[in-house]
């Protein structure tokens, strides 16, 4: 299914590239020994080192360097056992060393691919070109004061992992499933939280159209996208702007431009003519950062099963169908809930319990998996309390709901509220009878050959029951004093 | 107790000694020093900031120590702090007017190791703005004179750079001892120029952590003192690994002092050839091949060798220095500490600063510096220098391979008057022809008082070692020192005109 805009000179193919900043999750920062923790009041998290005081030096943080590394080889990417810092030279108030250090010639870690899930159920490859370390800078504050800017260094100097893309992708629609498998992986390798609303993760988005089977045209690159939405959106403004340039006789200039939410558009930010020549160099205060290969090799055994794998796991251990594997591995949280879950019970009743009412209860509750009142063994209770008859199916869905509301156990729902399914044939016989005494005319006509009211009685005895009543017995009597 | 007079011809290792004895006091010792820097700074300019309250702190406290029978290898020592050292509580200025109102939260690892050694500290010396120069001109805190002048003459000389102050300070005897740095030579030109003994140890043999930066992968803390025994001192409590600086060597910091005792017989001295500069004096060549004899007589071999990237020194070290001070110096920009002119926005605050707090020399190199890593010019110069850059490295690694230690001149003259050469940068940065190399290749390199000029001014020899083999720069060097009975002394001095 290939997504194309049609121009007035014809068909446009988008030819998308993503560069992802992610947030390191570590202690301290990449270079100080300041908590890299998000949130802090203003300028508490700072050492010397980040405000760049004379004198000061950087110290590699090992710890980020081993989140990279892990990173690297969840992506099924090159490890260089050897690379090195660089210094990207420009002026900014929240810059104050006057660079940022980061990986420009020799980065980390070199090529590797994840495969992105379409709507269609296809999958396809994306390459990943590299990724690097780098520092993140601080904050300018310019709304605080009608004469200041206000400068927050807490975040300055937190480590990034810089994640580029090959420009593999063609539609806002793969643009989306790679951030969002890129998030799931990252969340799954605990590198990075990312979440994009508080900025822990950014995108920078590469676009340009062509005529199929062109080379590629001059790109255009739209700055710190901040939702996975907003990327698409993003990239169909900047498609279709570019498609009007080149069909209108220009030819789109080489840029940096910002992505205007409220208006659906993007804007110019930069020129190539303005662009900063951030004279490159390597950082004389590192030494290049050589990793040992038994180090990596042993990151790398230590890795967890990551989504595809365990999807594919679900797939085969459980039988589920791939959709349903596909939204259980989505976040590690909801797929090991599923696994304790599926685990001695149908995985596949246990699906559709999670999926269905499980899901639905907890967003009308307004919270998700890592919140849930209910716990995976607590639900599987539900399941099992099914299983050996204790209650039938209706009962468990107002059972859950209880669960939900209260945190209660599922047996100490049934308990209190007395919804233990009877099975009793006398209770059941004498419901019967009740129900057919009470309805001498609609059993007349069953008896005149309306056999759809064979329901209506069942009906009719689980409510005298009060919905308790065991739906195989109940039928069973039925047809034993109707037949 | 000594005359006060008598208290200044102390060597550090005498004074040492002296107070262990209890023959002097810390106190007496301190007071004997900040009384001569009273008496002749306003005329030398060395100290930037003299710190008297705190040295008699110091020294009362190195006296209780001594009184108790504790003493550490400095106690009770007092020292000038170059003032590129961040000192807690002390104004810091790199002899720049950008950090005019710097006073660092935090003591540099080196002077730190000091402290912890016992030292006082007198105060912080001057130097060349952001320890650029030869000549302790570019100082935004004045020209630094040298206590020496030509007999008869009357023109003030510079005492070199960019450890002037320091240089100056030791030599006129308002200090013991001196913490100084080297990019280029700052060590060793300074000493030369004021007849002291210096050493710029081996690349990450003292640490760079609270030293203002000027050149990241040359930059490295020595002393600047008397005698070699007394700089070998000095860097034994200056030296040692420091996980704060990535670029610290984890060697352990051996016996300097000892090593000044081993002599030189059997040793393989290399003389190399390309430091036969063409307009030489001939008095320096002179000075060097009695070096050389000296050596010889006491059982060295001396072997010619070549070292054939030298002459492409120059050029690179001003490529490279220049790159990464370009870099280092963007912090300096009014924003968080320091000067900070007003500016409508934030490029007219950081034009109005830098334009303001930086003066001519550092601008200079800025502009150089800026313009090498610039795109389209980056490989022609900066990729390039550090081509040759490993180039001369390899030079001199193929030296070591045939010889101990090399011997040649530290500088292509004695100290020259204060004004010449400002007008003329390529001459002035042809001072540092001889000591540029050991930086580009991070070996050890020690400028040792040999003879005087015609003209009855001090020059040195050098000494230069293989990486991490400062012991055998310090044996040549004492060798050199003892044979040469360096005995004369700058007319202005404390004790003579204090």
């Amino acid at each position: 299914m290939t997504y194309t805009l049609e121009g007035n000179t014809g068909t446009w193919e988008v030819v998308i590239g993503l560069e992802v900043h992610a947030q390191v999750i570590s202690q301290s920062k990449l270079f100080s020994g300041a908590s890299a923790t998000y949130g802090g009041e203003p300028n508490t998290q700072v050492s010397f080192v980040d405000a760049a005081f004379p004198g000061m030096l950087p110290v590699i943080n090992r710890e980020c360097v081993r989140q990279a590394v892990r990173t690297g080889l969840g992506l099924n990417a090159h490890i260089n056992l050897v690379s090195r810092f660089d210094r990207k030279n420009y002026f900014y108030a929240d810059l104050p060393a006057g660079y940022q250090i980061s990986q420009y010639a020799h980065p980390i870690v070199g090529s590797g691919t994840i495969e992105i899930e379409l709507a269609d159920g296809t999958s396809k490859p994306i390459g990943v070109t590299r990724l690097h370390l780098e520092q993140d800078a601080g904050k300018s504050l310019h709304d605080q004061s009608p004469t200041k800017s206000f400068i927050d260094l807490n975040r300055c100097g937190v480590a990034l992992m810089e994640i580029v893309s090959e420009p593999d992708l063609r539609s806002p629609e793969e643009a989306g499933a790679y951030l969002r498998k890129m998030r799931t992986i990252l969340r799954y390798l605990g590198t990075c939280d990312g979440n994009m609303e508080e900025g822990s993760m950014r995108a920078d988005v590469n676009v340009s159209v062509r005529h199929h089977g062109e080379p590629f045209r001059t790109r255009c690159e739209i700055k710190n996208v901040n939702s996975v939405r907003y990327v698409m959106l993003a990239i169909e403004a900047e498609a279709k702007r570019q498609i009007t340039v080149w069909e209108d006789g220009g030819a789109v200039q080489q840029e940096t431009r910002l992505f205007d939410v409220a208006r659906g558009i993007t804007r110019s930010m930069r020129s190539k003519e303005d662009a900063h020549d951030y004279r490159y160099f390597p950082d004389p205060d590192l030494l290049p950062l050589v990793l040992e290969e038994d180090w990596v090799a042993a990151l790398r055994t230590q890795l967890p099963e990551l989504p595809d794998a365990k999807k594919s796991r679900f797939m085969h251990q459980f039988g589920l169908p791939v959709y349903d594997a596909g939204v259980l591995v989505a976040e590690q949280a909801t797929a090991d809930f599923y696994e304790t879950l599926a685990t001695g019970r149908d995985p596949k009743q246990a699906a559709n319990w999670m999926m269905g009412d499980f899901f639905a209860a907890l967003n009308r509750t307004g919270r998700d998996i890592g919140n849930s009142p209910v716990s995976a063994a607590n639900l599987g209770e539900l399941l099992d309390l099914m299983a050996d008859s204790t209650i039938n199916g209706r009962i468990a869905k107002e059972v859950l709901e209880e669960m939900v509301e209260t945190g209660e156990t599922a047996s100490a729902v049934v308990a209190r509220k007395g919804l233990r399914q009877v099975t009793d044939t006398g209770a059941i016989d004498a419901a019967v009878e009740q129900v057919l005494a009470g309805n001498p005319d609609k059993l007349a006509e069953f008896r005149g050959g309306r056999d759809k009211l064979f329901g209506f009685f069942v009906g009719q005895v689980m409510k005298a029951m009060a919905g308790k009543g065991n739906p195989a017995l109940v039928n069973e009597a039925l047809k034993r004093r109707l037949g | 107790m000594m005359a006060g007079s008598s208290m200044f011809d102390l060597t550090l290792a005498q004074a040492r000694a002296a107070l262990r004895a209890r023959k002097i006091s810390a106190a007496d010792l301190t007071n004997a020093y900040l009384g001569a820097i009273e008496a002749l700074n306003p005329e030398l300019n060395a100290y930037i900031t003299v710190t008297p309250e705190l040295a008699r702190a110091q020294a009362a406290a190195a006296d209780a120590a001594l009184a108790r029978g504790e003493h550490a290898p400095l106690t009770g020592i007092p020292l000038a702090i170059k003032d590129l050292f961040c000192t807690e509580g002390v104004r810091t200025t790199a002899g720049s007017r950008i950090l005019s109102n710097f006073v660092p939260p935090y003591e540099s690892t080196v002077s730190g190791n000091l402290l912890r050694d016992g030292a006082v500290f007198l105060g912080k010396a001057n130097l060349d703005e952001f320890a650029m120069g030869s000549s302790n001109m570019t100082s935004a805190y004045g020209a630094v004179t040298n206590p020496w002048s030509q007999p008869g003459g009357n023109a003030r000389l510079v005492p070199g750079g960019s450890s002037g102050g320091s240089a100056a300070a030791v030599a006129a005897r308002l200090a013991l001892g001196a913490t100084a740095t080297d990019t280029g030579g700052s060590i060793r030109q300074p000493a030369s120029f004021c007849g002291l003994a210096g050493i710029k140890p081996t690349y990450g043999r003292c640490s760079r952590w609270g030293v203002v930066a000027f050149a990241s992968s040359l930059d490295q803390a020595g002393p600047i003192a008397r005698n070699a025994e007394d700089c070998a001192i000095l860097l034994g409590s200056m030296a040692g690994h420091d996980p704060k600086d990535s670029t610290s060597a984890d060697v352990a910091v051996p016996d300097f002092a000892a090593a000044c005792a081993r002599g030189v017989r059997g040793l393989r001295i290399g003389v190399p050839r390309e430091y036969r500069m063409d307009g030489m004096p001939p008095e320096i060549e002179a000075l060097w091949q009695r070096g050389l004899g000296w050596l010889r007589a006491e059982g060295a071999e001396i072997v010619d060798v070549s070292l054939p990237h030298t002459k492409y020194g120059l050029a690179t070290y001003y490529i490279v220095a220049p790159a990464e001070a370009s870099s280092n110096l963007a912090r300096y920009d009014g924003v968080r500490f320091g000067l900070r002119e007003a500016g409508a926005d934030l490029t007219e605050l950081y034009e109005a600063t830098r334009a303001s707090g930086f003066g001519a020399e550092v601008k200079r190199r800025i502009l150089i510096g800026t313009y090498v890593l610039s795109a389209g010019y980056y490989d022609a110069y900066y990729l390039r220098a550090q081509k040759v850059r490993a180039l001369i490295l390899q030079d001199f690694t193929r030296a070591f391979h045939d010889v101990d230690a090399l011997v040649t001149p530290t500088t292509p003259s004695a100290a020259f008057a204060q004004g010449e050469k400002m007008d003329d940068p390529i001459k002035m940065y042809l001072n540092d022809v001889f000591t540029v190399p050991a930086n580009m290749a991070g070996v050890p390199g020690m400028s040792i008082p040999a003879g005087l000029d015609d003209a009855g001014l001090p020059l040195g020899l050098q000494v230069l070692g293989r990486p991490f083999d400062e012991q055998t720069v310090f044996a040549v060097a004492a060798t050199l020192e003892r044979a040469a009975g360096f005995t004369a002394l700058p007319s202005m001095r404390a004790g003579v005109r204090a």
